[in-house]
């Protein structure tokens, strides 16, 4: 594979991260390097190995749905950036 | 009492030989005129701190003192700690106070311990030298023109320096277990589940693990007691029975089959470096442990599939930082996308924004198949690797990084070479399996080895027993960088 300035761009889009021409030019090589890296995978014949998402073959625990915690809003705000009436706000999503 | 192990300090303390308070004191006070050269710590907050000490004063003079009250402990400033500025090394968290505590704060607050500070790493955990920090970088104390290793090299680098008596790590890929190495202290890596993830700020979940870090094994020993815990707020917290780790650790190592990978024995690896290991496994031998040839096939791919899982799992957790319900929010925008983006591109340093680039563009339509799943594949071969090798051994021993400290920029800016510096540490990660490193000599430049220990799962207290017995015949662990008599 060969890794474009485009692709850098793209990913950095999905990503919600600014990046100018210069920043994406700039991330290429050292990422071209990594992913030359990544590619010494493909040397390894992996066919019908079972995929291994976690370190212990255990399933998710569930528990009963009840309310566990207490409500502590006003503390958990105290560390946004902008709230008001215990909202957070954002810039206008919807134009009316 | 600053050279005291933390079970010399405990008993010190119980003995009333000093108070909390001024055991408090005298580390505050050291590690705030050292931290000038070694940039360990990000924040003190002395009213907590001796607070905290007041009241271990207090649990002394009862019955209910346990091993760690009244000691103080620096703990990696990727644990959210209650009414504690904690940052995780990032710009985007500078002003963040933790409104809760992790589950292992609120442990070792059970058992008396004092908070210190929040110590220095690499931005998201995501490093190998601690240069990645928003805070500047933490020097290696045997050397301030080299790195501690990463990320939890401030941890590291505090416990080398005598500026805290222990402190806490997390493990992604080695993050525990290299600055270990290259700044002469023991470190401990859990078996995956075993210490809850509550409260420690995610990079790549299936793969972080938090452990203590200390001068000496027993030392871990005892820390790792109050950080074990089964916690329901953590998924895959697991329910083991309790394991008195420190009680363990005098087993005989006669007949202890030591495993030798040879895939971590090469001429890669510095020359001092094998050197070092070569000494430590012959003092196994003379222990009467003996020692088994065993291979790890897929172990030299470990690198190239954590490059691919890790970054997948950061670039999901770390969508949660978009300026909206904590830290950092860019201060000029257009819209909601203009502020998310400016936001995470002002607030993530390079290597985090190259790992969520990474992460977004393997997990991408079309390229999932190619990269994230084969890098589970290959995940799942290393973990069958390390099962049919401990069916003829019951620990493994290898050096716990290729080089000593490297030098401060040597290595920033290649990150291959960078990442490369875990190529011992990061199979135990993908497996789950439990690891440490231990000091097991210095090079020509004085700069100390690491023995790195993998042991079998939920086998913490025999890896921690063979790293006793050699401290015990040994004295590397005692060894103190220069920095240490200032």
């Amino acid at each position: 594979m060969s890794l474009t300035k485009q692709d850098v761009k793209k990913a950095a889009d999905l990503a919600r991260i600014e990046i100018t021409d210069q920043e994406a030019e700039d991330a290429l090589d050292p990422l071209k390097k990594v992913f030359t890296l990544i590619e010494e995978m493909q040397q390894l014949n992996t066919e019908n190995v079972e995929p291994m998402a976690h370190a212990q073959d255990i399933s998710t625990r569930l528990r009963d749905d009840v309310v566990t915690e207490v409500d502590q809003r006003e503390l958990l705000q105290a560390s946004a950036p902008a709230i008001e009436n215990g909202l957070f706000l954002v810039p206008k999503v919807i134009d009316q | 009492m600053l050279d005291k192990t933390v079970k010399e300090l405990g008993d010190a303390l119980q003995r009333k030989e000093f108070s909390s308070v001024e055991l408090t004191r005298a580390f505050l006070d050291r590690s705030k005129t050292l931290n000038n050269e070694v940039n360990a710590f990000i924040t003190f907050d002395e009213e907590q701190t001796l607070a905290q000490a007041k009241k271990a004063d207090k649990i002394l003079s009862t019955d209910n003192a346990t091993a760690l009250t009244g000691i103080p402990i620096a703990h990696k400033d990727i644990w959210c700690a209650k009414n504690w500025i904690t940052t995780c090394g990032s710009r985007m968290l500078e002003n963040f106070r933790s409104p809760y505590d992790a589950h292992i704060i609120k442990r070792f607050n059970e058992y008396g311990a004092v908070t210190l500070g929040k110590t220095n790493m690499d931005e998201f955990a995501m490093g190998s030298s601690n240069e990645t920090s928003w805070f500047g970088n933490v020097k290696n104390p045997w050397d301030l023109n080299r790195v501690p290793g990463g990320s939890s090299g401030g941890s590291a680098a505090a416990v080398s320096a005598g500026m805290a008596p222990a402190s806490t790590g997390t493990d992604t890929g080695g993050s525990i277990r290299q600055p270990a190495a290259l700044c002469g202290i023991s470190g401990l890596k859990p078996t995956y589940g075993l210490v809850s993830r509550y409260g420690m700020i995610a990079f790549a979940s299936s793969l972080d693990q938090g452990g203590p870090m200390a001068k000496s094994a027993e030392d871990l020993a005892i820390l790792l007691e109050a950080m074990v815990s089964f916690d329901a707020k953590d998924s895959t917290s697991l329910e083991k029975p309790t394991v008195n780790y420190s009680g363990g650790i005098n087993r005989s190592m006669n007949g202890l089959r030591i495993g030798i990978p040879k895939e971590y024995f090469s001429d890669q690896t510095a020359p001092d470096v094998q050197k070092g290991v070569a000494e430590a496994l012959k003092e196994y031998e003379k222990m009467g442990a003996t020692l088994v040839d065993i291979s790890l096939p897929t172990s030299p791919l470990s690198v190239a599939a954590y490059y691919v899982i890790a970054p997948a799992e950061a670039s999901s957790n770390l969508s949660r930082f978009d300026g909206v319900r904590y830290g950092y929010r860019a201060p000029k925008y257009s819209d909601l996308n203009d502020m998310y983006a400016k936001t995470r591109a002002q607030g993530f340093g390079a290597e985090v924004k190259r790992r969520i680039l990474i992460g977004t563009y393997v997990l991408s339509h079309g390229y999932y198949d190619a990269y994230y799943l084969k890098a589970q594949k290959v995940r799942r071969l290393i973990s069958q690797d390390f099962a049919h090798a401990f069916k003829t051994c019951d620990v493994i021993m290898s050096p716990t990084t290729p080089s000593t400290a490297f030098q401060i920029g040597e290595k920033a800016s290649d990150p291959v070479q960078m990442y490369l510096s875990d190529t011992f540490t990061i199979a135990a990660n993908l497996a789950g399996l439990p690891a440490m490193s231990i000091p097991c000599g210095l090079d020509q430049n004085q700069l100390p080895i690491g023995l790195q220990l993998i042991g079998n799962y939920f086998d913490e207290a025999q890896m921690i027993a063979a790293a006793h017995q050699y401290q015990c015949v040994t004295d590397w662990h005692l060894k103190k960088p220069p920095l240490y008599g200032v």
